[in-house]
């Protein structure tokens, strides 16, 4: 009988939900299908799955107002969403355009916000485009600047390790007003994925199912988003929900993995009796757990603060990826050690999962940035504590 | 998972609060003086410890959970958590009568006959300090291996044999003990469960020094030992399901037990103060311990949000029990690397009159007693993912007839 886990944090609506996604994806996009996407050209996208998700399931807009066309449900449930992204691989652009893109443009806001999450809710997928080459995932370190004459805006430079580049419609590019640092002069700017002067170059990724590209702008007319000079807050807001909803589509991946784990150890019999039972074996399934149980409570509770505004909303999504990274990577490697042979074989799954875990831990930080965040609010918090008594 | 109090809540909250105020002292967040383990300090502190058992108990506080016939108040399991957490933030003796409440109590409340159950009211008033018989020399992980007999005399039963590693037999009043009482059977279905009176001749209490310096546990010898029949809980080898609930009481205290002076928040305080928050090293390990810190804490509202709800806890007990080992150490050994040469010294000479330093000995108690942590991996394989047992040889034999190492 296979291994399942019991929920937590999941009323029975939700829970439906996450059982309506579940058999959707086992359906729509079985690891078979995951496999020839990913074989076939670079792009990484199942544009005809990504079209049911989004307009049958609405799973693009689901997280947007009702107001912008979308469900107007929160980050749970569209980390729920996530989580069965993460869960079967499925190549459709969720957290490039819902969690990325959307919650970055939702926290910037302004005039034309509404309508750019209309667009995305409607599922022409969007992501974002921000790291450069020096690959800092923290948007102070962005170097590109804007041309801006006239009403016109220009942008020109290479956005690196832009994911869902190529479902992109629209790519909202972080770029700075001239002679700016850091937070000040940071803004968000739209540039249309088929305008004159932009250019996609598909990288070899390692994660084979998720893969990265280049953006080159080469004088492409770009939108600001949001008052001049007075985005950085929302991008910070933006970035730390898009943060926490990765963890929450990493331990989705986790899961599996657990769940793979077991379900080998029990029934792969060696010496007569199943693997399961030897203490080498089974104490790592109980560490596969230890880690699992660590992190989907750590992801869920960065999701509730995002979702509820919570003021320690991204020291707890610095908790969950500081975390939840090392533990992905951890349980994946471990898995396939438990799967023998099948562990590393090319066309068993194993890999596939080890190479999410790897390129996940990297994404939007990897755990020793998030540590130093942490160490750093923490102090700042005390000073402050200390110095107002 | 957080939840803010209901407002029911709220208000046993205050009152659980002002009730602390009246009644103790807020902990310091420095230690004024190095943790004392003199045998001299260990019997004033197991006073201190009856003295604040004996106040909560006349406040009505000492068993929020337990019905109000034994002495209890009839509360909530939510109750309980929330008066645990108002307590944390007060210099009280708690620890091992906590401990041992933890576990004797449910156990006769579940398996005690009326007569055993009138044992509970003098345990919660801290008038008799119950310790737990359990571990002997061939018998750690495999408690089922047990060795010391108890035979039938008349009314009473006799035993002989002994004990190891029994937290704080050298001040407990009475015990509950493990024994074989019939070795012509498998090995789970010869023992009893009983409770002795320590105060008796033939009960003789060595202490041992743990390498903390603390006379933590002892080794118990036991001749011709007496106790009345009516004193076996559930009857005459019929011991081992008491015996495994009284463990699983055991491992769920364990997990749940913080220190607020060794936090991750007092580390990154400290680097604060000595500069070292400069180095990018540094702040990531400390990064990690406040990370795990805060994970643990989720951990633990999970269990208190299904608490809250009534159901039984989602997360496994053993869980929280491997991590609150191991991450407890590698944090006290993290704050002890990060004071330098200085983390070589300890007590008054060090940092933080050596707490952190008595912290890293203390290891042990969490990652062996209550169960090693290689038990609680078992526990967790075979009772959370259900994956097989391990063939075993001693199920069916008649244990006189099992292979021992001594």
């Amino acid at each position: 009988m296979p291994l399942e886990l019991q929920e937590f944090n999941l009323s029975e609506e939700r829970l439906e939900f996450r059982d309506t996604l579940r058999r959707f994806f086992e359906e729509s996009s079985p690891i078979t299908e995951v496999r020839r996407v990913m074989e076939g050209d670079a792009t990484g996208f199942a544009p005809n799955l990504w079209k049911v998700a989004s307009e049958e399931l609405g799973l693009a807009g689901i997280a947007i107002s009702e107001d912008f066309g979308g469900q107007g449900f929160g980050l749970k449930e569209l980390s729920i969403a996530l989580g069965e992204v993460g869960r079967s691989l499925a190549p459709i652009p969720l957290f490039a355009s819902a969690a990325l893109a959307g919650r970055v443009v939702a926290a910037v806001g302004g005039d034309d916000a509404g309508a750019f999450l209309q667009s995305i809710a409607e599922g022409e997928a969007a992501t974002l485009a921000w790291v450069e080459a020096h690959g800092d995932w923290d948007p102070a370190a962005v170097r590109m600047e804007i041309a801006e004459q006239g009403d016109e805006i220009r942008l020109t430079g290479e956005k690196q390790f832009v994911v869902g580049a190529h479902a992109a419609r629209r790519f909202f590019v972080i770029a700075r007003e001239p002679g700016s640092h850091c937070d000040e002069g940071m803004g968000l700017f739209a540039v249309e994925a088929n305008a004159e002067g932009v250019a996609i170059d598909a990288k070899e990724s390692f994660d084979l199912t998720q893969p990265l590209a280049t953006l080159r702008l080469g004088g492409a007319l770009a939108k600001r988003i949001g008052r001049q000079g007075e985005a950085a807050p929302g991008i910070r807001v933006g970035l730390d929900e898009a943060t926490a909803l990765l963890t929450a589509e990493m331990v989705g991946g986790m899961q599996k993995v657990l769940e793979t784990a077991v379900d080998y150890a029990a029934e792969r019999h060696q010496f007569s009796r199943p693997i399961g039972s030897f203490q080498a074996i089974k104490h790592k399934c109980a560490d596969l757990l230890i880690d699992f149980e660590g992190s989907r409570t750590a992801a869920d509770a960065a999701v509730m603060a995002s979702e509820e505004g919570d003021p320690e909303r991204s020291l707890l999504a610095s908790v969950a990826k500081s975390h939840v990274g090392p533990a992905g990577l951890r349980m994946a490697t471990e898995s396939g050690q438990i799967q023998g042979g099948v562990g590393y074989t090319w066309e068993y799954d194993a890999h596939l999962y080890y190479r999410r875990a790897m390129a996940s831990a990297a994404m939007l930080g990897d755990e020793t940035m998030h540590q130093e965040r942490l160490a750093r609010l923490v102090a700042s918090r005390r000073f402050e504590g200390a110095a107002q008594s | 998972m957080r939840r803010e109090d209901t407002s029911e809540e709220a208000v046993f909250r205050q009152e659980v609060r002002s009730w602390l105020e009246a009644n103790a002292e807020l902990r310091s967040e420095q230690l004024e003086a190095p943790l004392d383990h003199s045998p001299e300090a260990e019997a004033r502190a197991w006073e201190a410890m009856k003295v604040w058992q004996r106040t909560k108990y006349e406040g009505g506080w000492a068993a929020i959970t337990w019905p109000e016939a034994y002495g209890g108040r009839g509360g909530t399991p939510i109750q309980q958590v929330i008066f645990n957490e108002e307590q944390s933030n007060f210099d009280v003796p708690i620890g091992f009568i906590a401990a041992s409440l933890g576990m004797i109590g449910p156990a006769l409340m579940r398996y005690g006959s009326e007569d055993q159950k009138k044992y509970l009211p003098a345990m919660l008033r801290g008038d008799e300090v119950w310790c737990q018989l359990f571990s002997e020399p061939e018998a750690g992980s495999d408690l089922a291996a047990v060795r010391t007999r108890g035979h039938v005399e008349g009314d009473e039963l006799v035993i002989n044999g002994q004990k190891v590693w029994t937290t704080s037999a050298n001040f407990a009043d009475k015990g509950f003990i493990v024994l074989r009482t019939n070795p012509d059977v498998p090995k789970h279905d010869g023992i009893s469960f009983a409770l002795i009176d320590m105060n008796q001749p033939g009960v003789e209490v060595r202490p041992l020094v743990t390498m903390r310096g603390d006379r933590h546990f002892n080794e118990v010898f036991l001749t011709d030992v007496r106790t009345p029949l009516d004193h076996v809980v559930n009857g005459i080898d019929r011991g081992w399901p008491v015996t495994t609930f009284t463990l699983m009481n055991e491992g769920a205290f364990i997990g749940m037990t913080v220190n607020s002076r060794t936090t991750a928040t007092a580390m990154i305080d400290s680097a604060r103060e000595t500069g070292r928050l400069e180095e990018g090293v540094v702040r990531q390990r400390l990064g990690e311990a406040y990370a795990r810190e805060r994970v643990l804490k989720q951990l633990q509202d999970r269990i208190k949000a299904s608490l809250l709800d009534g159901r039984a806890p989602d997360v496994d007990g053993s869980v929280l029990k491997i991590l609150t080992s191991e991450w407890g150490h590698e944090r006290a050994v993290t704050a002890t690397w990060l004071q330098g040469a200085a983390g070589m010294l300890t007590g008054a000479d060090a940092p933080g009159m050596g707490v952190w330093q008595d912290q890293v000995l203390a290891r042990g108690s969490m990652a062996v007693g209550g169960g090693t942590l290689e038990v609680h991996r078992n526990g967790l394989g075979e009772r959370a993912l259900r994956l097989p047992k391990e063939p075993r040889f001693d199920r069916d034999k008649p244990f006189k007839d099992l292979k021992t190492s001594g």
